[in-house]
């Protein structure tokens, strides 16, 4: 029986190559996006998760069928890994009825109900109560089901991020709150935006269970999400997620990152990418890791033909779904 | 037909409700064992346990969040809102996220959620405690409001309220909780959209919500003593708005007065007034008058208050005006 639970709280070996290939395909989705966007091709305002592929597959792979998941501005990483295909993502960023928000949301509303991915938020730490109502749902019904919702460090200063966590441990429901911290606030450093300098702190003013993670590895992710979507959904409450992570890139897309050192994305590129981890990790020979690259390259180019062939909705459309 | 009060209505309404279906719950802040700061839900804790009449913390946006979230996965909650003025609290949890969530998932959602609240001057309560504040909330596309005055009314559109799947802000006037009017035996829906013609009359049409509707039948009566017929007309939603029915009733008077006690200046009564100027212009035969509160914060001195927020005299003088006897 230990054996089994062990088991079932670490990634099989067997996946990884699987784990890599899916987190090389956001890698390359998110590039493809920043190549699209510089030029001209995509509207609206972009935020690449790229270096945080860890914690959107790590998280995601942990989750059992009907848990559902709530996302922030930097989306396209949780939404790909909650199983959305590509092309429904890419059709979406390119404003297409074929996009999985039917070209009504964009990036930063990304929405896939039937794969349990209840949304992006452009407001920060805006989904966090969502996440709290949705846990309190799966409770009222005895629902063996948990809501995990994203956040990143500037949320840890908002009042949904405290009302919301306050009420979910206060009413002991089946959520998961997982911190993405990369460390930045859009161009404000954690320095500048918190008084703490450990945010899983945080989890103590509610009482609430922590867990800390090397956010860039994603074993380590899985494990502590299975950890605490044990506990979540066994009725103990929920958990808190710290993920210590980073971003690569700046906040969106065209961020001239004036005020980061100049290096410090480059040295930590070196140091914790979390594709070159996995990949030491599993010994891949550069041609393993090519044929790999070249297989999630065409996932990504075709979704980009998939989008570009799409649908545009009629401007009178606008008009539609506002009311039930 | 039995006669109740409107705090009755409105807790029969959920009751019932909450009878019929498990997806219908209520929290917010005092509900339960206090029966609400209006004493609104009060019985319901016994009968329904504190699982679905749910004492929440003083958190007016992870309570409007939470019912959203609840919402979203198939639940029909009732957010009570204390006072209306926290409504503020809760504003981006209403109008970013509630209003617009089905939206921005291109229609693969539904937020059948009622933030109910109540708010309205008359009892000193001061600044914070007392505001009118639908005029927010109907300039949201995605939101309905509605805003009932009488006992009936609000228990057939809060029924109805409960039942729709579209976020629906509630308002319900202060004052109005000890009045009583007769309603059927058995819960009618009210359909969300239709205004009710109060009162029929010839010379002025008075377009009235909340405590309004009641000042504006006093000062109707006081009017036909000095020869005026005065029709009196409660939207009773405020988005959906029954234009319909409003210009119909303008193109027979040919006056329109627009009554709220709200501030009247951006007041939902100005986009009455533009619908009645633009669909009955021509049938107009005297400016549209507006009735509402003086351009002021609620004041605490009851002779203050008096003075800002309107009352039957304000609204029989603008009937004198539109049919220039004043």
């Amino acid at each position: 029986m230990a054996k089994v639970e062990e088991r079932r709280s670490t990634l099989p070996k067997g996946d990884l190559k699987d784990v890599l290939r899916e987190m090389l395909l956001i890698r390359r989705f998110e590039e493809k996006v920043e190549e699209r966007f510089r030029a001209g091709e995509l509207p609206g305002f972009l935020h690449v998760a790229i270096g945080q592929e860890a914690s959107a597959v790590g998280v995601c792979r942990a989750l059992e069928d009907g848990d559902v998941i709530s996302s922030t501005h930097r989306a396209h990483g949780h939404t790909l890994a909650k199983g959305t295909h590509p092309n429904e993502l890419m059709a979406e960023l390119y404003g297409k009825t074929e996009g999985c928000s039917h070209g009504y949301g964009g990036s930063m509303h990304l929405f896939d109900v039937q794969r349990g991915n209840m949304g992006a938020n452009a407001v920060i730490g805006g989904g966090l109560p969502h996440i709290t109502g949705a846990a309190l749902t799966f409770q009222m019904r005895g629902e063996p089901r948990v809501a995990v919702g994203f956040f990143g460090d500037g949320a840890t200063n908002i009042g949904t991020f405290h009302e919301a966590l306050n009420m979910a441990q206060l009413w002991q429901v089946p959520a998961v709150f997982v911190l993405e911290d990369n460390k930045w606030a859009e161009s404000t450093p954690e320095s500048q935006h918190s008084p703490l300098r450990d945010l899983s702190e945080r989890a103590k003013a509610f009482g609430m269970k922590a867990i800390k993670a090397d956010g860039q590895d994603v074993e380590a992710v899985f494990k502590a999400a299975r950890q605490a979507l044990e506990h979540a959904r066994s009725g103990k409450g929920p958990v808190f997620i710290h993920l210590d992570c980073v971003r690569f890139h700046g906040h969106y897309i065209g961020d001239p990152q004036v005020y980061r050192p100049k290096d410090e994305a480059k040295e930590l590129r070196e140091t914790r990418d979390p594709i070159e981890t996995l990949r030491d990790r599993l010994g891949l020979s550069d041609d393993e890791f090519a044929e790999l690259d070249t297989e999630v390259t065409e996932i990504v180019e075709a979704s980009v033909e998939f989008a570009k062939a799409g649908t545009d909705p009629a401007p009178e459309d606008a008009l539609k779904n506002i009311y039930a | 037909m039995p006669e109740i009060t409107y705090r009755e209505a409105v807790r029969d309404a959920i009751a019932t409700a909450m009878r019929e279906s498990d997806d219908v719950f209520i929290m917010g802040e005092d509900i339960a064992e206090m029966g609400g700061s209006m004493g609104v839900t009060q019985g319901l804790l016994e009968e329904f346990g504190k699982e679905r009449v749910r004492n929440t913390p003083i958190s007016e946006m992870a309570l409007a969040g939470a019912a959203i979230g609840a919402a979203m996965q198939g639940m029909r909650p009732i957010a009570e809102i204390m006072y209306e003025d926290f409504l503020t609290l809760a504003a981006e949890q209403i109008v970013n996220q509630a209003a617009k969530v089905r939206y921005m998932s291109g229609g693969q959602l539904t937020v059948p959620v009622v933030f109910r609240t109540q708010g309205g001057a008359g009892w000193s309560p001061g600044a914070q405690h007392a505001q009118q504040l639908e005029s927010w909330f109907v300039h949201i596309p995605g939101l309905k409001v509605i805003f009932a005055s009488t006992p009936e009314d609000v228990r057939g559109l809060l029924w109805s309220a409960i039942h729709d799947d579209n976020p629906v802000v509630f308002f319900e006037h202060r004052t109005l909780y000890g009045i009583k009017g007769s309603v059927p035996e058995k819960i009618e829906a009210i359909p969300i959209g239709k205004a009710r013609v109060h009162r029929e009359g010839e010379d002025v049409t008075v377009i009235a919500t909340g405590r309004l509707v009641h000042e504006a039948l006093k000062a109707a009566e006081e009017a036909e003593s000095q020869g005026i017929s005065v029709e009196v007309v409660d939207p009773r939603t405020l988005q959906p708005l029954d234009e319909e029915t409003l210009v119909a009733s303008v193109k027979k008077t040919n006056r329109a007065v627009v009554a709220h006690e709200a501030v009247t200046r951006m007041g939902f009564g100005a986009e009455v007034a533009s619908v009645l100027q633009y669909q009955a212009f021509d049938w107009l035969d005297a400016p549209i008058e507006r009735v509402g509160a003086k351009f002021a914060p609620l004041p605490f001195a009851p002779v203050m208050e008096q003075f800002v927020v309107p009352h039957a005299d304000d609204v029989l003088q603008a009937v004198l005006r539109t049919v220039g006897k004043s």
